[in-house]
């Protein structure tokens, strides 16, 4: 695999504020990504730094090979779409589109066409006037028909409805079908799309905690119920993510089980539930003193 | 095992090995005849809305296995004899993964052996 992105031991302090704390991760060439995390996790910041529209307080960033502060040649390859883009004064959808061209080589501007109908975006209506889904709409439409080698969504839906989100995500999957490039979306609905992901980066307080493939991520943990005593001596020794009781009852969240160890919490009388890469992410960013309120209550 | 519907993929397993199961299902129940064609890896994504690398991996499963084989420039074809090989695997496991589980079931409802099998008796002639 080529990266299109290296990030080696990158860090980013606003004062005395860290907001990236010695990340290292790689974006691979023709793969979709999600950056996943909590709001304020440092998602926002980390594809800023990529995009070379702030400075690093340490570390390097190599996107397609160069360093991507002031670097118009290796940034002519990304598109990045930001929540809150703003765009001049009386500017209109068609603005934009005509617009695109001009900073996107391979600006398809039939297929922005289509996509306009598909989202039913008034193209003549000043973006001022446009609703918060309908602003969404114009950065996935650009996003999509702009085809940059490596295309950045940052929550890219803010207002759009499900059928809006699911024409997205199914436009996305198609285009990137037919024109294989790469693709980080941030985001925190993971549930909705974290089948769309081919490896997953999950940030926390400006750390990397999980960097994977997401079919390792599926089923890489489970969730252990039944009486107290049996759970608390099956899961004895291994790494516990989660733990919640009710009464006599214990259901505890570990890491891989083979499946000798299913079986035998099978026949020790123990419940075995699978664990979403939702649920799985939670339990990995939830932040410490939660962990230690809900084991110590 | 969760073998419930070929139609949606969930998040709790890899979903790699869920298509390969839908594949092999389609197979057992000869939607997909031997030597017949199986949809592309993109159609497989566009339809269960997965990853399409994803969908490539669960192809690939079958291939290792000999259930699917490639023609070049083609396509993916179903193997001969692979639905005889694919229902002789599942038989193996049948007995655990169902038998076993209905018969605790039954247990602890109170249902006894002599009257389970009359409950299969009857799901046969009706």
């Amino acid at each position: 695999m080529t990266a299109v992105v290296e990030v080696s031991d990158l860090s980013k302090r606003f004062g005395q504020f860290t907001a990236i704390d010695r990340a290292s991760f790689a974006i691979e060439e023709n793969t979709i990504h999600g950056l996943l995390g909590r709001n304020g996790a440092g998602k926002t910041t980390l594809m800023q730094l990529m995009t070379g529209q702030d400075f690093a307080s340490g570390g390097s960033i190599r996107l397609f090979g160069e360093n991507p502060v002031e670097n118009s040649r290796a940034l002519s390859g990304v598109c990045f779409i930001k929540e809150s883009q703003k765009y001049p004064e009386d500017f209109k959808a068609k603005h934009v589109l005509r617009s695109a061209p001009w900073f996107f080589p391979e600006w398809d501007a039939a297929y922005a066409e289509r996509l306009v109908a598909d989202f039913r975006l008034p193209l003549d209506r000043r973006i001022k006037k446009l609703s918060r889904g309908q602003l969404s709409a114009i950065g996935v439409i650009v996003g999509l028909a702009s085809r940059a080698p490596l295309t950045f969504f940052d929550e890219p839906y803010l207002g759009l409805d499900a059928v809006a989100r699911q024409i997205f995500y199914d436009r996305l999957l198609e285009d990137y079908a037919s024109h294989p490039r790469t693709i980080v979306l941030s985001t925190h609905l993971i549930d909705e799309v974290s089948a769309l992901l081919e490896r997953v980066i999950v940030v926390d307080e400006g750390r990397i905690v999980i960097d994977s493939s997401a079919e390792d991520l599926r089923g890489s943990a489970s969730i252990v119920a039944g009486p107290r005593a049996t759970v608390d001596a099956f899961v004895d020794g291994r790494d516990v993510l989660h733990r919640e009781q009710l009464g006599g009852l214990s259901s505890v969240t570990v890491a891989r089980l083979s499946e000798a160890e299913r079986s035998a919490a099978a026949r020790a009388g123990l419940e075995l539930a699978p664990v979403s890469l939702q649920q799985l992410i939670v339990r990995t960013t939830t932040s410490t003193s939660d962990k230690e309120w809900s084991q110590a209550s | 095992m969760n073998r419930r519907s070929r139609h949606t993929v969930d998040e709790s397993r890899p979903i790699f090995v869920q298509i390969a199961e839908g594949i092999e299902n389609d197979i057992l129940s000869g939607v997909l005849a031997e030597e017949t064609q199986v949809p592309s890896t993109n159609e497989f994504a566009a339809y269960y809305r997965i990853n399409p690398a994803t969908a490539g991996k669960g192809v690939n499963l079958l291939v290792d296995e000999g259930v699917l084989y490639k023609k070049r420039g083609i396509g993916m074809f179903v193997a001969e004899g692979s639905r005889a090989t694919l229902a002789a695997k599942r038989r193996e496991k049948f007995d655990s993964e169902f038998v076993r589980p209905l018969i605790a079931e039954a247990a602890k409802l109170g249902i006894s052996r002599t009257e389970l099998a009359e409950l299969i008796r009857k799901e046969e002639t009706s």
